[in-house]
């Protein structure tokens, strides 16, 4: 199935977050081995340069690296994989606290809403 | 790499100028959209390039050769409209192009035929519009040529095989070939390309990566074609 990819922004930067995601949730584990640029860019329905250009730009953050002969793989180090994950649940946050802020709500509000909902989802 | 080369290229129908000055270069490696309203252009940009017409002033080179009978080896053309014998069953189409061409792949050829479910022993006039389409850029881009001209390839094909004819384009062309398209259909391929090239009025409006429009513009393809070209 293509992947997801919105016509209105770069289609590179998508791939990498797409990318980063998997290996987050745990679709492509640590060492494992990513399929090649034509699979990846015919599962993901886009340019094969496209995707060179994106799988260059996540070895080049270190969260793949690639073996002359071999391919590509995920990093090992699992400390990069938890900090990039902290990252991300950084920026979903403050973006949740911003749209919060936008309908009116101060900080506070938003914890105790917050709050509210997980009990009423636990009942 | 430079591909394709044209310089000061113009076309004049009588007194109509078709296309003037069009200078640009086409790398090997790349997927690039040709895309401009009706009557732009396109279509005698395709044609002068794959030697079907021939331009009032200015060169075109392909491979720093200029265009001629080796660049014909080199070039596999999908034209806007049908030019296969009616009363030709597919496969002998097929073999008649593994005959006429070295570099046809025929196995390449019934392979694709069976994943679109295309019966080689049908002839061709027994098939619907869309089907002879597909068959036409099957027997294309079965060629491993170096650059591919298609004009329309997609028009009248369903989506479900738009998107396996996509896919069979970016997983068969060879890394050092380019394929340039023309279309209207901009929705539908602009993610696999990576250049595109405006025209109009015969004139080369921009040539660009499609990634710096998304990135500078925040705007897809199909977007900025509307605003562009706007009625």
């Amino acid at each position: 199935m293509p992947w997801n990819l919105d016509s209105d922004r770069p289609i590179f930067i998508q791939i990498i977050e797409k990318i980063q995601m998997d290996i987050i949730s745990g679709v492509y584990k640590p060492g494992d081995k990513l399929p090649s640029v034509r699979e990846l860019a015919a599962e993901a329905s886009v340019n094969p340069n496209t995707m060179q250009k994106a799988l260059s730009e996540l070895e080049r953050t270190g969260l793949v690296y690639s073996q002359r002969t071999s391919g590509r793989f995920i990093t090992e180090d699992t400390k990069m994989i938890d900090d990039i994950k902290s990252e991300m649940a950084r920026e979903i946050i403050s973006q949740f606290l911003e749209n919060m802020q936008k309908l009116g709500f101060q900080k506070d509000e938003t914890v105790s809403l917050m709050k509210q909902t997980i009990e009423g989802d636990a009942k | 790499m430079t591909l394709l080369e044209c310089k000061n290229l113009s076309k004049q129908y009588g007194r109509y100028p078709a296309l003037s000055n069009i200078n640009l270069q086409i790398d090997g490696g790349h997927i690039i959209g040709l895309l401009g309203p009706n009557g732009s252009g396109k279509t005698t940009f395709i044609k002068l390039i794959a030697g079907l017409l021939t331009p009032s002033s200015g060169e075109i080179y392909l491979k720093e050769e200029p265009i001629g009978i080796e660049s014909k080896k080199m070039i596999s053309y999908l034209p806007d409209h049908t030019y296969l014998n009616d009363w030709m069953k597919v496969k002998e189409i097929i073999g008649f192009f593994a005959d006429f061409y070295e570099d046809f792949e025929t196995e390449r050829a019934y392979d694709m035929l069976a994943k679109l479910n295309i019966d080689p022993n049908s002839k061709l006039k027994t098939l619907s519009k869309g089907t002879k389409e597909k068959v036409q850029l099957i027997l294309v881009m079965s060629r491993k040529a170096d650059l591919y001209l298609l004009d329309e390839p997609i028009a009248g094909v369903d989506p479900a095989a738009r998107d396996y004819i996509l896919n069979t384009i970016i997983s068969n062309y060879d890394e050092n070939a380019s394929i340039l398209i023309s279309t209207h259909l901009i929705s539908d391929i602009e993610n696999i390309l990576d250049e595109v090239i405006f025209i109009q009025n015969g004139q080369i409006h921009m040539q660009t990566s499609v990634d710096d429009i998304r990135e500078n513009e925040n705007k897809s393809i199909d977007t900025l074609f509307r605003e562009v070209f706007k009625c």
